[in-house]
């Protein structure tokens, strides 16, 4: 019916490009990241996200293709 | 208290909102008749309705209850999980799944009607309709207070836009769609966690620093220094821990009537598996539905504790609304705790976490409800099957539309009764979790003795939810302020914590449902004939069943491999 694969890893994927983005730019706000104990924590978790999204995606191809 | 988001917060949440209504709209056009709508068709491979089962039970009321219960009651809370949840699980893997799959029933309610007869599904049916209504407005009333009261959502509009998409992708694509978003909502409610358990972890100096910190804290309030980081140590006796409640409770209480009355009676669970590609996979569904189970308590319990050392250091600057007595909500620690870690971005991320928790949940009830009133009330009641197969196909997928409007809009409803009358729905949850012991009774005794009559069945569940109340309106918790914890008849017993007469409500209504069924079995006339129990009991089913795959994912094969790990983990966190 559906590959649910599809849509999670595209919405992991959007959102992990868009929060390592807006990790990258907030990256000299010290400020903003004293909460979560100086570390960039949007860079991390894009970072993370976007992978899962990717292998999510690329699961998706592995199984079209057989 | 209050928490500001920025624009990329909100962003994160319109992405998501823009996903979960673009999964119910691409399913809308396989939604041609009720089997489709209402049962996804028996399609669904094992993987997706596991993620689903427990993303069902991950609803809001769960994370907020959890995380609030971590840091009243330390790791004590995964007694909740790895002795109240595994075992049952694999229990209704093995054991009654291919009963409930094999039987073709559609609806839990439906089963007691093969099994037994009318009475006892109606009973049922009706019971269960009313409580899944009631379960899904009190979470859509806590989640929009919550938002209200620390990021200023509009009350009315928070409530309105969340049950509105829900029901959007609900209506579109029926049960379908709710799996489907329940396996996207499942992975965002852990990644958009993750980020909060490894700071407030780093925070407090990791486990090591986290026990350290909790040790004052425990001996402060009576208990030995290293109580909320174990789970059985102290559980010899009710007084040396703060769950209050001994071993013999824990064991028999929570780990066999409560949850075996949870997980393998209550439909809004068991609906997901019931909805699998086959037999094999059916079983599958709960076993795969346990492994995230087990792991779930370090994402939603761990910060729970954490709160706690946050809570009584004010070095901290963790902020954690009182009640008039002076006392913490503890429904406020999950959110409070995203607000003291997490920066915008990952903010967002943890908001709608919080969001496709109640999603889920409520999507679950939604599911389940329109069901049950479509094919065990209004088909059994209203109007029967006329024999034309597809223009009933297409009469009762309009009806579970229609079901599914009225089911979000009753939970609207009774969300706002909550807002009004919090007590009264107070009151009303704790009579209708009643129901799930007796029903266990009857069931089990149904597919295991096939002598069980329907006559004692109905008996046996109507008198067990009847002492279950009884026993509620005579015993009261200790320092019960109100008529809602109990005591409502007279005040005979006071129990040492509230916990403590939860559990043995349960015990209560699972021995009376249970002797009262047994009993009446053996005065009673069995109606039903051996063929018509064919497939539906225990020793008049042949095991025929050839499980395929490798050992590992075959049904006995998972179920070992769940059984080891959670075992692990209960040793290692004694």
């Amino acid at each position: 019916m559906v590959d649910i694969r599809i849509p999670i890893g595209l919405m992991f994927t959007i959102l992990g490009v868009l929060i390592t983005i807006f990790g990258f730019t907030t990256m000299n706000n010290g400020e903003m990241y004293i909460k979560s104990l100086g570390i960039n924590v949007n860079i991390i978790m894009g970072i993370l996200m976007l992978i899962f999204g990717l292998i999510m995606l690329f699961l998706t191809r592995k199984k079209k293709a057989a | 208290m209050r928490l500001e988001l920025s624009w990329i917060d909100y962003l994160i949440m319109i992405i998501y909102f823009i996903f979960v209504l673009g999964i119910g709209w691409f399913l809308r056009k396989f939604m041609k008749n009720a089997n489709a709508f209402l049962e996804a068709g028996r399609s669904i491979p094992a993987w997706v309705a596991g993620l689903a089962f427990i993303s069902t039970n991950l609803g809001a009321l769960e994370v907020m209850g959890m995380t609030g219960s971590g840091m009243k009651y330390g790791m004590l809370t995964t007694h909740f999980y790895w002795i109240g949840a595994i075992p049952a699980m694999i229990f209704l893997a093995l054991f009654m799944m291919p009963f409930y799959y094999g039987s073709k029933a559609r609806s839990v309610p439906e089963f007691l009607k093969l099994r037994y007869d009318e009475k006892t599904r109606g009973l049922n049916a009706i019971l269960f309709a009313v409580m899944t209504i009631l379960a899904s407005g009190i979470s859509m009333y806590a989640l929009a207070i919550l938002m209200e009261k620390v990021l200023g959502w509009d009350f009315n509009l928070s409530l309105w836009v969340s049950a509105l998409i829900v029901l959007g992708y609900t209506y579109l694509g029926g049960l379908s769609s709710a799996i489907y978003n329940e396996v996207l909502q499942f992975f965002i409610i852990v990644i958009g966690l993750l980020p909060l358990v490894f700071l407030s972890l780093k925070d407090v100096g990791g486990w090591s620093g986290l026990k350290e910190s909790l040790a004052p804290l425990a001996t402060a309030n009576g208990y030995a220094p290293d109580t909320y980081t174990t789970t059985w140590k102290y559980a010899g006796e009710a007084a040396s821990n703060p769950l209050g409640v001994e071993w013999f409770g824990i064991l028999f209480g929570l780990g066999f009537v409560l949850s075996f009355g949870y997980w393998c009676t209550n439909f809004l669970i068991v609906q997901r598996a019931f909805a699998a590609e086959s037999k094999s996979a059916a079983r599958k569904v709960p076993l795969i539905g346990a492994l995230p189970k087990m792991f779930i308590p370090f994402l939603i319990i761990v910060p729970g504790i954490i709160a706690l050392v946050l809570f009584n250091d004010p070095g901290k600057g963790f902020d954690l609304p009182l009640d008039a007595g002076g006392k913490p909500i503890y429904d406020y620690t999950i959110i409070m705790l995203l607000k003291q870690y997490l920066p915008a971005g990952v903010l967002g991320l943890g908001i709608t976490a919080l969001l496709a928790s109640f999603m889920s949940g409520m999507a679950g009830n939604v599911s389940a409800f329109n069901t049950v009133w479509t094919y065990d009330i209004y088909q059994s009641y209203i109007r029967k099957r006329t024999g034309n197969e597809e223009a009933d196909g297409k009469h009762y997928l309009n009806v579970g539309r229609i079901s599914t409007v009225a089911g979000v809009l009753l939970s609207i409803a009774s969300a706002y009764i909550a807002s009004k009358f919090g007590n009264i729905m107070d009151f009303l949850q704790t009579i209708f979790s009643m129901i799930n012991a007796p029903l266990f009774a009857v069931i089990f005794l149904g597919m295991f003795w096939k002598r069980t009559t329907g006559h004692a069945a109905f008996t046996g569940l109507l008198l067990g939810f009847l002492m279950a109340l009884l026993h509620h309106g005579l015993t009261v918790p200790e320092g019960a302020t109100t008529l809602v914890k109990g005591g409502w008849i007279a005040s005979l017993y006071t129990y040492p914590v509230e916990m403590a007469q939860n559990f043995w409500t349960a015990i209560i209504a699972f021995a009376v449902s249970t002797s009262v069924t047994v009993g009446l079995t053996v005065v009673t006339k069995q109606q039903k004939t051996d063929a018509e129990l064919y497939g539906l009991v225990y020793s008049l089913t042949p095991r025929t069943l050839k499980e395929e795959g490798p050992w590992y994912y075959r049904p006995l094969g998972l179920a070992i491999i769940v059984g080891v790990i959670c075992v692990i983990l209960s040793i290692l966190f004694w």
